[in-house]
C-alpha cells in the first residue's frame, strides 16, 4: 500500500493507494502516530481499493484521537467502501464527506 | 485443485487471496462478490494466522487447508463454499458476541468486528471440531 502525507499548517492529508488489510494496516498505524501538531485530519481514499477490519480499526484509533485535538473527515470514498463502512456502523462515527 | 495448503502465517494472505480471487473469476464472479468475499477469506485467514496456532512450540505443522467449491442449482442459482482447516486449539469464532454498531467512536470495542463482517456477507456459516481439527465452512451465493 501506498501512504502519502503532505502536512500544510496543522492540517495533514493522508492519501491511500491500494489495500489496507491486516498487513499493511500496521504501515498506516506507523505513519500516523499519535498525530502530534495536527488539528485536521483529511483521508484521501479515492485510490483505496479495499479495508478489512484491520483497516477499520486504525480509522477508529485515528478518529479518536482527533475527536480530542480536531477534526477528520474522510473524502472521496468508493461505493465498494461505502458499503464496508455501512456495514460496521463506520459511517455513523466518521465525517465522510 | 480445489485447495490450498499454506502455512498459517499472515505472510501468506496474498497466495491465499490469489488462489480463491482466480477460482472465483473462473466461475464467473462479478467484482462485488469477489471483494466480499476477499473480506470473508482475509478475516477467517486472520484468525487462524493470529490465534490457531499460538501456544504451539513446533511450528511445522501450522498449516490451514483452504477449500474452495463452487455448486450450481437447477434452477441456476450458484454458490460457493469456502472451507478453512486448522489443527489449532479449538476455538468457535461464531460464539463471538457480534459488536453493537451503534455506539460512539469512544464507546467502540474493535473485538469481533471482523467475524461480524463475515457473518454480513456470506449467505450461511458454519463451524465444527472434529478429529482435532476446527473447520469453518462459509457459502455464499453469486
Amino acid at each position: 500500500m501506498e501512504i502519502r502525507k503532505d502536512m500544510k499548517g496543522s492540517e495533514l492529508t493522508v492519501a491511500l493507494e491500494g489495500r489496507l488489510d491486516t498487513t499493511t494496516a500496521p504501515q498506516l498505524e506507523t505513519e500516523l502516530g499519535d498525530l502530534p501538531g495536527v488539528k485536521t485530519l483529511v483521508i484521501d481514499m479515492e485510490k483505496l481499493v479495499y479495508i478489512s477490519s484491520a483497516g477499520l480499526r486504525v480509522l477508529l484509533k485515528a478518529q479518536k484521537l482527533m475527536n480530542k485535538q480536531g477534526a477528520m473527515t474522510i473524502k472521496n470514498v468508493s461505493q465498494e467502501i461505502r458499503d464496508i463502512f455501512e456495514v460496521t456502523g463506520f459511517n455513523e462515527i466518521l465525517n465522510i464527506e | 485443485m480445489n485447495n490450498l495448503i499454506v502455512k498459517a502465517e499472515l505472510s501468506n494472505l496474498e497466495s491465499v487471496n490469489m488462489f480463491v480471487e482466480s477460482k472465483l473469476e473462473e466461475h464467473g464472479c462479478g467484482a462485488k462478490i469477489v471483494l466480499q468475499i476477499a473480506l470473508v477469506v482475509e478475516e477467517l485467514f486472520a484468525n487462524v494466522a493470529n490465534y490457531a496456532y499460538k501456544d504451539r512450540a513446533d511450528s511445522e505443522n501450522n498449516y490451514v487447508d483452504i477449500n474452495v467449491e463452487f455448486a450450481e442449482s437447477e434452477s441456476g442459482a450458484k454458490s460457493v463454499k469456502i472451507t478453512f482447516t486448522d489443527e489449532g486449539v479449538p476455538y468457535n469464532p461464531l460464539l463471538k458476541p457480534d459488536p453493537d454498531i451503534t455506539l460512539s467512536a469512544e464507546e467502540r470495542q474493535i473485538g469481533g468486528l471482523g467475524i461480524f463482517m463475515v457473518k454480513k456477507y456470506v449467505d450461511d456459516i458454519y463451524y465444527e471440531h472434529s478429529n482435532g481439527k476446527n473447520i469453518l465452512t462459509v457459502v455464499k451465493n453469486f
